[in-house]
């Protein structure tokens, strides 16, 4: 049964994508072709990345807001360190260092949660304006627009270039291959890995999880770093794509990644979550803030229609579960 | 007697309220004791204290509102729209009445929907507020094409700006607020009913109590306090907009948490709430005086509801 809902929950999300798929081509014959494919595979990276850090966090039954924050701050703190320091540097050790950032920043989330047992959400909350303040306190508030010489070549490489028959182009960055490996990553260590069961475990429950000797606390911390990490790499990708360093970016992007997770069936009570799901929400998501307009609904309604999204996303399941429960008891 | 006071999470926190207060007294003696600074303090707190009233009583429950700006700002742009719609002449009080009226209307609406959310189908309040936040800045964003909503009669400026006996009638609407509040909850059925159901959800349905209506009654309350921030807000701006005080949600949480309100449900007093909110606007105006920047202010705001929640937490084990 519990399978099966789950399942429910991903295919209502994919049935949803053909759906808008099929009356934005009715609408607009040109909508089905290879540069919306692109312009949904690239605008699905920083948000993909993200979205998986969350779900991670969700399954585990934690909440982390701030990882936006986290990544903002990679992304301009790694530029201004390679503008400052080694602006000749090459993109992977510039890619390391946003991600190591990250890392640090979400082990401070890791200590608080799992060391002191505060509310994640709380937690989160507290941390999103310590590092968003701090940043833009003592690194810096303007846009970094002249990027480092690596950011820039990493922004140039393009896994798939072409020209469509009316002439516009189109293109997909190598970008799109650190979700892809995030993604496997991230799936072999939720599947294959016992570190990946005891997430699962703890998010399920807790009090098992301790009693079958699953170290709860340095899982959570793991988890916690892992998010940062994600986020820090994240961030520096985003950077890299925009061509710009914007440190006021990002943050306020939190919702809808955790709105995509939700969707895809990530239960906020820990315990469920699939990188399927999170990935089809991610492109629900996309979808919705960038192509409402093709389906002949004003962008104005952009936050009406995420936030009816995330409501039957998660109502349909909540209402499921209350009735099963009535039936039982 | 010291250790009395500092036991109890309201004692500690009235003793950081006055030790803010004095080291703001002492920092920036002339301005921030000046009569000018006092007054354009009880001008500016009322409108997020009263999102943070929201809040807390949500989180007695062992829920959360993050609707509550969404919401605030959905009742101004409709009460800004409806008068702007029908301003004529005059100063347009009853106007501004029916404007009122109309904007608690839609917080009440907007709260129901939340608490039939939460209580009927079992979502969790997290996500329930987080989609009906987004849903109600959306609907005001689309309402406004995003943009402020002016021209509204004189007599809106009262409500933000005027005084009432010489007290800020912001300051006299967020005291009446807090105090009924306060009583509510201490005194009445539904007051002793929704701190039960925060402090075990499961004893409370086994009481035979009904949960799914006072659920319903919490959040139709947050939305009402909601749309009363709103119109404070509306007024002091003289115009609603879908984005105003996007910063006020995370200092509801904040001062909620450190008014000594467990996240987790089944305790909190509005006392605590109260001098968290004075503690803040001390810090946020002394901040303000030193010329400490926005960013910065930000970021202690975030230190400081960690720490009181580090704080919080070695008390509350040394005592257990």
């Amino acid at each position: 049964m519990k399978s099966f809902d789950w399942k429910r929950n991903e295919v209502l999300v994919f049935a949803v994508i053909v759906a808008f798929c099929v009356l934005a081509t009715l609408r607009d014959p040109n909508f089905l072709s290879i540069p919306t494919l692109t312009d949904l595979m690239r605008n699905s990276i920083v948000l993909g990345i993200f979205a998986v850090g969350a779900m991670v966090v969700l399954v585990s039954g934690g909440i982390d807001v701030s990882f936006t924050a986290v990544a903002a701050f990679a992304m301009y703190a790694t530029t201004v360190i390679l503008r400052d320091l080694a602006p000749d540097m090459p993109w992977p050790l510039a890619f390391a260092i946003a991600t190591l950032i990250g890392a640090v920043l979400g082990a401070i989330n890791g200590v608080l949660i799992a060391f002191f047992g505060l509310p994640t959400l709380i937690v989160t909350l507290g941390t999103l304006s310590v590092f968003r303040g701090f940043l833009l306190t003592f690194v810096g508030t303007l846009q970094i627009s002249n990027l480092p010489s690596g950011m820039r070549d990493f922004s140039r490489w393009m896994m798939v270039r072409g020209t469509n028959s009316d002439g516009s182009f189109y293109s997909l960055p190598w970008a799109f291959a650190a979700l892809v490996i995030i993604v496997v990553a991230t799936w072999f260590i939720l599947n294959r890995t016992m570190l990946g069961r005891a997430i699962y475990a703890i998010g399920g429950a807790p009090e098992s999880a301790r009693r079958i000797g699953i170290d709860v606390r340095r899982t959570q911390f793991f988890i916690y770093v892992f998010v940062g990490a994600l986020a820090g790499l994240a961030g520096i990708i985003h950077a890299s794509m925009a061509r710009i360093s914007n440190p006021f970016d990002l943050v306020g992007l939190e919702l809808s990644v955790i709105a995509a997770v939700v969707l895809g069936g990530a239960r906020l009570t820990g315990g469920v979550g699939t990188l399927t799901g999170t990935l089809l929400g991610v492109a629900l998501i996309v979808l919705v803030r960038n192509s409402l307009i093709v389906i002949g609904i004003p962008s104005t309604w952009q936050s009406v229609a995420i936030g009816v999204l995330i409501l039957v996303g998660t109502g349909l399941p909540a209402w499921q579960a209350k009735r099963a429960e009535a039936r039982e008891t | 007697m010291i250790n009395r006071i500092l036991q109890s999470t309201e004692g500690r926190l009235a003793v950081i309220t006055l030790a803010v207060f004095i080291t703001m007294a002492i920092l920036v003696p002339d301005r921030f004791l000046s009569p000018a600074n006092l007054t354009s303090m009880a001008f500016q707190f009322p409108e997020f204290a009263i999102l943070a009233l929201a809040v807390a009583v949500a989180m007695l429950t062992g829920g959360i509102d993050l609707s509550v700006v969404g919401a605030a700002n959905l009742s101004a742009v409709v009460a800004a729209l409806f008068m702007s719609h029908f301003a004529g002449e005059g100063t347009g009080t009853g106007l501004l009445l029916a404007a009122i009226v109309l904007a608690l209307a839609v917080g009440l609406m907007a709260g129901l929907f939340n608490g039939i959310l939460v209580a009927n189908f079992g979502l969790p309040p997290i996500l329930a507020t987080l989609g009906t936040g987004l849903i109600y800045t959306g609907l005001a964003i689309a309402m406004t094409d995003g943009s402020a909503v002016m021209g509204m009669p004189p007599a809106v400026a009262w409500l933000g700006n005027g005084t009432l006996l010489g007290i800020p009638v912001p300051l006299v609407i967020f005291a009446i607020l807090a105090a009924v509040v306060g009583w509510t909850l201490k005194y009445t059925a539904f007051g002793l009913k929704t701190r039960m159901f925060g402090a075990n959800p499961l004893a409370a349905r086994y009481a035979a109590m009904d949960t799914e209506r006072v659920l319903i009654k919490v959040y139709a309350l947050c939305g009402t306090l909601s749309a009363i921030a709103g119109l404070i807000v509306m007024s002091r701006a003289n115009s609603a907009k879908a984005d105003y005080g996007s910063s006020y949600l995370l200092l509801a949480v904040l001062i909620a948490v450190l008014g000594g309100v467990n996240p987790y449900g089944g305790y909190g007093r509005i006392i605590g709430v109260v001098l968290a909110v004075l503690s803040m606007q001390f810090l946020s105006s002394g901040l303000n005086l030193l010329q400490v920047t926005n960013f910065a202010r930000e970021m202690i705001w975030g230190v400081l509801l960690i720490a009181v929640m580090l704080i919080n937490l070695v008390s509350f084990r040394r005592k257990s």
